[in-house]
């Protein structure tokens, strides 16, 4: 009778060690990977699936150790990442599940309505300093910028300012709900939030990547249809070695019922 | 029975003396794991761990300052001659550029033929400096000449005015800003909640009646007991807006905001100390004062508050010291620009505000990492310094009353 009971009892424990799945890394995925297990385990109570935060390189530095099963990076995986991971001997695969899209947001009484990628890399590494410079009105620019651990801070500066530094002594913000408190209430001030974060309190720019070409508004449709340019994919990455416990979660995300959980949490869906 | 009670309080005895030293040696062990993370800094090379400039052996280049570095790269300084070169324009590459040059299959499967390409990129433009990974330098490549490796300067972190400890190549570790950032707010902050401070107080131990006091003294710890993010929040969702339309100013979060914020949260601090010092003094004091024919004010500032003068010392630099090491609040109202203070009115960022925001996402045991434990070091020494000057004060003001 023990007997039985004991291995019922590890058997259990085996079935749900085997099903249990652990996400780790960026916080901007977080909501996603969150609402999305939530709603996963609600379809397959067998399995546990549990999401940390902690940042994109604590995701792949989890990988690297075993520690999770996927991990959620709001960046591409990097050179050197990649080849440890080869050094240990894991492949690794990367499924995109979601894109992000960049707003760039100034106090709404501004009246400027467009900007080119040159002149937001003059405004954010200081050589802009005034309103007038880019057809504004006579008042001082205030930029703000988010933190240096942010993944997002790190999207900004590869996609707009092209790898060079922001200007030394930049207003740094500790969080995004921070950045539009500030803006709402800066006349001069401009910085950048994810889609998702846009609002009444502050005012959208429209952007250009073509000299000024063509100014396009940020919306969920132009960076779907990618004609928007500051957009980044969200990506998960997993030992391919572990391929079969992850996928039925992976396949989630991707199908209709996890694209709307992207939709929802504001992201773009990648079909 | 009587030899039981002795092994109890001998028993005790040891337990308190464990206790003691227990304590003290805890202590010692965080100052001495602060400082040894800290000081590794300055054996980090300048340029990211693990990676390499190249320029080509015809350059006459031979060193590059981490602040030329950080030009180079942001494409401030353009021509070699800025750097003592030759007068052609400079050809940055970074590591990632190769990936556009030529398809992945060229590389091989393991990049073996990795450093090959790169030696031919560089081989190829004779104005190139190169930022790559020390794995795949091109040591066979004799038209590349590597730059040397300096590890940081302790010149450049204690009087640098840049304070950018993420830029690729080489990172800025200029800490002035931040400890004049630091210094100024809590300043400020203290010459604002020192006469409130004080006039909360002497009313509180000589004017108010029983009844007052006893509804004010609970509020006034109350204040004490707010979480400091609250205060963050309130300073600023309100007082940021309130300090920029009431000035006029461009920005609302200034150093000037911040100030005001931690007189605030200091204010609990210094009353309840003051107010305990001057309650101190002795009722023959005060007695023999007012029957000598001195009014009650001028009991006050010539009896009282010369004898509590060491108590409102104490309570001085314990709202300095509670000033300097505030995080939370200073994190949201000050704007945390790293630039050094010139005037109240534009943002600064504090050491405390620095460390909480960026050690979540340093890499640990990298040079960033290690430049905040320095961070911390530095805060340490400010407030040891403070705490043993005021001592010094004191005790002598003290001798010079008696």
């Amino acid at each position: 009778m023990k007997k039985t009971i004991l291995t019922t009892v590890i058997l259990i424990v085996a079935l749900f060690s085997a099903q249990a799945q652990r996400i780790k890394g960026s916080d901007t995925m977080l909501p996603l990977s969150q609402k999305a297990a939530e709603e996963f385990m609600k379809i397959k109570p067998s399995y546990a699936v549990t999401v940390t935060g902690g940042g994109s390189g604590v995701g792949i530095t989890a990988l690297l150790d075993g520690t999770t099963d996927l991990a959620q990076l709001s960046r591409k995986i990097k050179f050197d990442e990649k080849n440890k991971l080869k050094a240990k001997g894991k492949t690794v695969k990367e499924v995109t599940a979601a894109y992000d899209a960049l707003a760039i947001v100034v106090h709404p009484s501004n009246k400027v309505t467009n900007l080119t990628r040159e002149q937001l890399e003059g405004i954010f590494t200081g050589k802009i300093k005034n309103w007038k410079e880019v057809g504004g009105a006579n008042m001082p620019i205030v930029p703000y910028s988010r933190e240096t651990s942010s993944g997002t801070y790190e999207f900004f500066k590869e996609s707009v300012l092209k790898k060079k530094n922001y200007m030394s002594g930049i207003m740094s913000m500790p969080a995004t709900g921070a950045i539009i408190q500030s803006i709402s209430q800066t006349k001069g001030a401009i910085g950048y939030v994810g889609l998702a974060y846009l609002n009444k309190q502050v005012k959208a720019i429209h952007v250009s990547y073509d000299q000024g070409k063509t100014y396009i508004k940020p919306s969920v449709a132009n960076a779907k249809n990618k004609t928007y340019p500051i957009v980044r994919p969200l990506y998960y990455y997993y030992d391919t070695a572990k391929e079969s416990k992850v996928k039925p979660f992976i396949n989630y995300i991707l199908s209709a019922k996890g694209q709307k959980i992207v939709s929802q949490v504001g992201f773009i869906t990648v079909k | 029975m009587k030899q039981i009670r002795q092994i109890i309080e001998r028993m005790v005895t040891v337990m308190l003396t464990l206790s003691g030293s227990v304590t003290s040696l805890a202590i010692l062990l965080i100052i001495i794991f602060l400082f040894k993370e800290g000081f590794g800094l300055f054996s980090s090379p300048s340029v990211e761990k693990g990676y390499a400039l190249c320029v080509q052996t015809s350059n006459p280049i031979e060193t590059l300052t981490p602040e030329q570095i950080k030009k180079i790269f942001d494409y401030e300084i353009t021509t070699w001659d800025e750097v003592g070169g030759s007068k052609e324009e400079i050809m940055v590459f970074r590591f990632d550029d190769i990936f556009s040059m030529y398809p992945e299959e060229e590389f091989g499967t393991d990049y073996e033929l990795l450093p090959e390409k790169l030696g031919e990129v560089i081989a190829q433009n004779p104005y190139i400096i190169a930022y790559i990974p020390e794995q795949y330098l091109p040591q066979k490549n004799t038209s590349v000449k590597t730059l040397p490796q300096k590890n940081i300067q302790i010149t450049d972190f204690f009087g640098g005015k840049e304070w950018l400890p993420t830029a690729t190549p080489s990172p800025q570790f200029g800490v002035l800003p931040l400890i004049m950032g630091t210094l100024w707010v809590s300043f400020f902050a203290i010459l604002i909640a020192l006469p409130l401070g004080m006039g909360v107080a002497i009313y509180m131990s000589e004017l108010a009646g029983a009844r007052t006091r006893k509804l004010l003294k609970p509020a006034i710890e109350l204040l004490a007991g707010i979480p400091s993010v609250v205060y963050g929040f309130f300073g600023l969702v309100v007082l940021v807006p309130l300090i920029q339309k009431a000035l006029n100013l461009p920005v609302g979060e200034t150093a000037f905001a911040g100030s005001l914020i931690l007189a605030i949260m200091a204010l609990p601090t210094i009353i309840t100390i003051a107010e305990d010092a001057m309650g101190g003094t002795p009722r023959a004091m005060r007695e023999a004062s007012l029957a000598l024919g001195a009014t009650r004010w001028q009991t006050i500032y010539k009896v009282i508050v010369p004898y509590a003068s060491s108590g409102i010392m104490a309570a001085v630099v314990l709202g300095i010291g509670r000033a300097i090491g505030e995080t939370m609040a200073v994190l949201m109202v000050t704007g945390n620009a790293a630039v050094m203070p010139n005037s109240l009115f534009q943002s600064v960022r504090t050491i405390p505000a620095t460390i909480a925001a960026e050690l979540g996402e340093a890499p640990a045991g990298g040079a960033h990492y290690q430049s905040l434990f320095l961070l911390g070091c530095i805060l340490f020494v400010i407030t040891m310094l403070i705490s043993a000057s005021a001592e010094i004060i004191s005790k002598r003001q003290h001798n010079k009353e008696i």
